[in-house]
């Protein structure tokens, strides 16, 4: 009798305690997408604010007693068109293209074969070079933009995007090697066993088999050598001060705003048309890149 | 199959190559691995090891680099008002910043972690944004949120009745403003890497935790803290080196102003260097910033290590 209550006891807890777990998630929903919608809305304002004024014209944005976040007095393309046909922007945008293709093509033969022989082919010293690749990860730009100054200017290369094809390695090649030796680590011994039986040589092998299973991981080093190539400002902003060599990041923020009055619409129709390009590329393949760099950290 | 039927299948070195020696040196592991390192290693001699070491030589010449000074440029930055301003103002930003990058982060996390997974994806893009612009990019739309005219926040705080701030004409509201753009740019990768780690930890650990009577704070801070630990301290320290050596915001955004109040390292160093062609004395408020960098350096490299090895 006493054993049938203490269980009825027991029950209507338990059932008690799952109506409140029922109404604790309830809460814990609302307060995440309260959380969510507030984060949101900072993350997103300058991104819309930035759109707002690229499609405002020169008179509205200069009319302060209009909202400055909505485009009442129609929507215009002016300074787009400007920006394309009158500005130096489209060369800028080629220089940043040539600049960023060469970088990732640099980037991704180096840190390849460099993973490739710092995680099989275990030598004397291997695990010291992969230290010190983690290491100079660390290393920022603006730590050395002075040094590599005078030596540029040494080489002759100051004011010529060449410059940054050289230079920009040292800021992704450590990364990409870093999440390719994490990804070589993580294919199975067999496999390559299996193609040295088969007769394949090293070259063969990182061709036929580490690149193609690794082919994720490679995506993501690619994304960030391009994001990385595409987006650096400390270097071009030193090394060179020609219009017709000048990168999209400079360009944008130098050139643009010369004159008496900045021109706001126009300033801003560049910044978004210059940063296009990585956040198109990121909305296609953000979780290659998310999954090599959280790998990338976590394997470190 | 004979023996000799498999001899035959062994790889001979190939005849019109003289010198079998050579060729059998050429064939080894070791010689193979060093020449596939060989790029890299002359990348990181030449481009990193080599301007540091000649940073370290450019810091000891005079001005005009015609004569040795030894630590002259490091003591005259230290009797400098300004360079004591820039070493308060960058440990203030790198420390601040990365406070609340981290926080924001993790709660950002905690959000989407909770929500059903069908719109986790969508709300992580939205989110993700700040991270994709280019920084310099983005902090122009900073710039013109500020604007002293036409600032949209005060006409926003107007709205409310509020007086309106100056944003980047003030020292405190400047360094508020460099810090809330490092903030904005940098949250989202700490939510990339909390939500990561928070999908790591084994539901298990919950329901168990769930079994116990534990409520949903101590789930917080017996299980996902804990679980969490080594993540939470190797993104902190890796931010507060990018955020220390931070250049792109603060020099785009206040270049350095108003009255040196908002420069780190990075924007000084630019300044006297590159704009005012003091390349020793440039060299030198870039290398202040090597110790601070060595010394994360070191403590997320035992981290990193620690962590294989428990792995």
């Amino acid at each position: 009798m006493t054993n049938i209550v203490r269980n009825n006891g027991a029950l209507s807890a338990l059932l008690g305690s799952k109506t409140s777990l029922h109404t604790n998630r309830r809460w814990a929903l609302f307060a995440s997408y309260a959380c969510l919608i507030v984060f949101v809305i900072f993350f997103l304002c300058p991104p819309f604010y930035m759109l707002v004024t690229s499609l405002k014209t020169n008179a509205e944005i200069a009319n302060l007693a209009t909202n400055p976040w909505l485009i009442e007095q129609g929507i215009t393309t002016e300074h787009y068109t400007h920006l394309l046909t009158e500005t130096a922007f489209l060369t800028y945008f080629k220089n940043t293209v040539i600049v960023a293709t060469f970088v990732v093509a640099i980037t991704m033969v180096i840190s390849v074969l460099a993973a490739y022989a710092l995680s099989r082919l275990s030598f004397w010293g291997s695990g010291v070079i992969a230290t010190g690749v983690f290491l100079v990860y660390l290393v920022p730009d603006s730590l050395l933009f002075i040094p590599l100054f005078k030596i540029v200017g040494g080489l002759g290369l100051l004011n010529s995007y060449w410059v940054l094809v050289l230079v920009y390695p040292t800021l992704t090649v450590p990364f990409c090697t870093w999440i390719m030796i994490g990804y070589f680590a993580s294919i199975p011994k067999e496999l390559d066993e299996a193609a040295l039986i088969d007769g394949a040589n090293h070259m063969q092998m990182l061709l036929k088999v580490f690149i193609p299973v690794a082919l994720p991981g490679l995506i993501a080093a690619t994304i960030f050598a391009f994001t990385v190539s595409w987006a650096s400002f400390l270097y071009p902003l030193a090394f060179i001060y020609s219009d017709n060599q000048m990168v999209l990041t400079v360009g944008t923020v130098t050139t643009l705003i010369k004159g008496d009055v900045f021109h706001w619409g126009g300033l801003m129709a560049g910044a978004l048309l210059a940063a296009a390009p990585p956040v198109i590329l990121y909305a296609f393949l953000m979780d290659y890149y998310i999954s090599g760099l959280t790998s990338g950290a976590t394997k470190g | 199959m004979t023996v000799s039927g498999v001899s035959r299948d062994f790889p001979k070195p190939h005849p019109s190559i003289r010198g079998g020696a050579f060729y059998l040196w050429f064939r080894r592991r070791s010689t193979i691995a060093v020449m596939m390192c060989f790029p890299l290693l002359a990348l990181i001699t030449c481009l990193v090891a080599y301007p540091f070491a000649y940073s370290i030589y450019l810091s000891m010449l005079n001005k005009a680099e015609t004569a040795f000074v030894g630590f002259g440029n490091f003591l005259f930055l230290f009797k400098r008002e300004t360079f004591w301003l820039v070493v308060q103002q960058s440990i203030l930003f790198a420390l601040v910043a990365v406070i609340f990058k981290a926080l924001i982060g993790f709660i950002a996390a905690h959000a989407v972690n909770t929500i059903p997974s069908k719109g986790q994806r969508k709300w992580r893009g939205m989110m993700l944004v700040p991270w994709v612009i280019p920084p310099a990019l983005s902090t122009l739309g900073w710039w013109w949120l500020f604007e002293p005219t036409y600032s949209a926040f005060n006409w926003l705080l107007e709205e409310f009745a509020v007086p309106a701030v100056p944003w980047l004409s003030d020292v405190f509201w400047a360094r508020f403003s460099v810090i809330l753009v490092n903030v904005w740019v940098g949250a989202p990768f700490f939510l990339i890497m909390y939500l990561a780690a928070l999908k790591s930890i084994p539901e298990e650990l919950y329901e168990a935790a769930s079994i116990d009577g534990a409520s949903a704070w101590q789930k917080l801070v017996h299980v996902t803290l804990p679980m969490m630990r080594n993540i939470i301290a190797i993104t902190i320290l890796f931010s507060i080196i990018v955020t220390f050596a931070n250049f792109d915001i603060v020099r785009v955004l206040t270049q350095g102003g108003p009255r040196n109040s908002t420069h780190l390292f990075s924007t000084y160093a630019f300044r006297v260097g590159i704009e005012s062609g003091d390349i020793p004395l440039g060299a030198a408020v870039s290398l202040f910033m090597f110790p601070a960098l060595a010394i994360l350096a070191f403590v997320i490299l035992r981290n990193v290590r620690q962590r294989t090895v428990s792995i």
